[in-house]
């Protein structure tokens, strides 16, 4: 730590402390061959909606995978609430939901939720509060099998939000889902995070890079910058986060020409 | 593991085969269309019918739910469930026992017709008691769920999931006792038979079908049916990974 100096995640470790809900410290995973993220750290703050934003492929799922403990890592740690990420304690304590919509469709959406608030030892009443948040309760009997694609995602976002959990990592919740819905949904994770909750949000739209407490912009397996909204916007001289986004990737290409 | 995790496991997979009208089905009734079919073929020679019967009740269990497992779980991996399953406080065990509860519980159903369609209109005759027939048919389902959940692992799609059933299932049958006394067989085959699973299933109805009464043979056969059940569990479990690549 002393002798490398003045490094990225050490930089982040400087301003964030070295608190945090998640602290993800040299994460070296490889897929396929590839080193899909090659050694990234960063650290998600307790109570915050973080957001996790990049194109498609860059690596936001493989980074949420390694947070969850489902991911086979090849190197650096990752620790959530101080523990080593998948770890027996966590589980339950960290609500996913993953990209794809992992529920059963050949059960009704009620048939799913209790199904999965069973094996979280969750009441019973989470299941009605959970389609109550997600604006799902009408659909309580339909077969999963039989949704629309929005009403699909929203299943599978309520089924991370039963029990008690005080890490939510949602991998690209909103995507597919129209304004009102995904503006009720982002009310809604900050209503959780006003609770106490810590949010791990990816998604690949830049206008909702705006709805978060703070941004990691990720391309390519790496962070290209790690800011509140307006600071990234103040930093990048740019009036969107779009543009913003650009920017810094234009910055990196330029860095990348520079050095090959 | 967790007992009440293990429940709502098999809970959830039978309430998943209880919206598949069809497959209830197809799993009940194809079993008595085959034994029925097998007697009508054996029309002039029931002593055949009466030796073969019995053990005939017990490989249907074992391919249907090899099937339905296998398929099953494997839906379960490219689904996301399983994922989603194990960042939960789930063990394996409870995901693995929640099967084999759910589809050995199927079974007994699936038994319990077809033996009783066999015993009453077809006629067929077993010095043994009915209920160990039932038993032992029951203890083949849950070994084809436990082989199914095994093999499920090693199959990255359903063509390949479905290919696994003659590999895995048919030279059991061909080994098991079925087609040629295993006394009789080849020195080399006969070790083959003699590390099958399915052998001691057959074994066990074939003395049923012979031997009145419970007589130690049988349950000595069971036990080692049970065995492999619990073997086979446990390769389940240790293919079963929380963290994949
Ligand atoms: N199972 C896998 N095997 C090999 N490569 C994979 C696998 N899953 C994802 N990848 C690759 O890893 C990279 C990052 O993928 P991912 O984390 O899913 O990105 P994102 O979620 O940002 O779209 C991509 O290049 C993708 O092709
Ligand atoms: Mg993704």
């Amino acid at each position: 730590m002393t002798s490398t100096g003045g490094t990225v995640s050490e930089t982040a470790g400087a301003v964030t402390g070295t608190g945090g809900t998640v602290v993800v410290d040299g994460l070296l995973v490889v897929r396929g061959g590839n080193e899909v993220l090659p050694g990234v750290s960063c650290s998600v703050q307790p109570g915050t909606v973080t957001g996790l934003l990049g194109p498609s492929g860059c690596g936001k799922t493989t980074l949420m995978r390694a947070i969850v403990g489902v991911q086979r890592i090849a190197g650096g740690s990752v620790q959530v609430l101080g523990m080593p990420a998948g770890s027996a304690p966590l589980r339950g304590r960290v609500g996913y939901r993953s990209q794809a919509s992992a529920v059963y469709a050949d059960l009704t959406v009620a048939e799913n939720l209790r199904y999965f608030a069973a094996v979280l030892h969750a009441p019973a009443s989470d299941v009605d509060r959970a389609l109550a948040d997600v604006d799902l309760a009408p659909q309580a009997n339909q077969l999963v099998g039989s949704l629309s694609g929005g009403q699909l995602a929203r299943v599978s976002l309520a089924s991370a939000l039963l029990g008690a959990p005080e890490v939510l990592v949602l991998d690209e919740p909103t995507v597919g889902l129209d304004p009102v819905l995904r503006r009720d949904l982002w009310a809604l994770f900050h209503r959780l995070a006003d609770a106490g909750i810590t949010i791990f949000v990816s998604s690949h739209v830049m206008d909702e890079a705006t709805r978060c407490n703070r941004l990691f912009l990720m391309r390519t397996g790496r962070f290209l910058a790690e800011d509140t909204p307006a600071g990234l916007l103040r930093q990048t001289g740019a009036d969107d986060i779009e543009t913003a986004f650009l920017r810094l990737i234009d910055a990196a290409r330029e860095r990348e020409g520079a050095s090959a | 593991m967790n007992p009440r995790i293990t429940l709502a496991t098999a809970g959830r997979v039978l309430r998943q085969l209880r919206h598949d009208p069809r497959t209830i089905g197809l799993l009940l009734v194809v079993p008595v269309v085959l034994v029925t079919l097998l007697r009508l073929v054996y029309d002039g020679k029931p002593q055949i019918f009466d030796r073969i019967g019995a053990p005939l009740l017990g490989v249907f269990p074992l391919i249907t739910m090899f099937l339905v497992t296998s398929i099953a779980t494997l839906r379960e991996r490219t689904s996301g469930t399983l994922e989603r399953l194990l960042t939960m406080p789930l063990a394996k065990l409870d995901l693995l026992l929640g099967y084999a509860l759910a589809f050995g519980a199927f079974a007994v159903l699936q038994v319990a017709i077809a033996t009783a369609v066999a015993l009453g209109p077809l006629g067929l005759h077993v010095a043994g008691p009915a209920w160990l027939i039932l038993v032992l048919a029951v203890a083949n389902a849950v070994l084809g769920t436990a082989l199914g959940l095994f093999v499920s692992a090693f199959a990255a799609s359903e063509f390949q999931a479905v290919q696994f059933m003659p590999a895995v299932i048919l030279p059991q049958l061909l080994l098991c006792g079925l087609l040629l006394p295993r006394g009789q067989m080849q020195t080399v085959l006969r070790w083959v038979s003699n590390a099958l699973p399915l052998s001691y299933a057959i074994d066990g109805l074939t003395r049923v079908t012979s031997t009145p009464g419970v007589p130690g043979a049988v349950l000595a056969d069971l036990g080692i049916v049970l065995g492999c059940i619990v073997a086979a569990l446990g390769l389940g479990a240790a293919t079963l990974r929380r963290r994949t690549a």
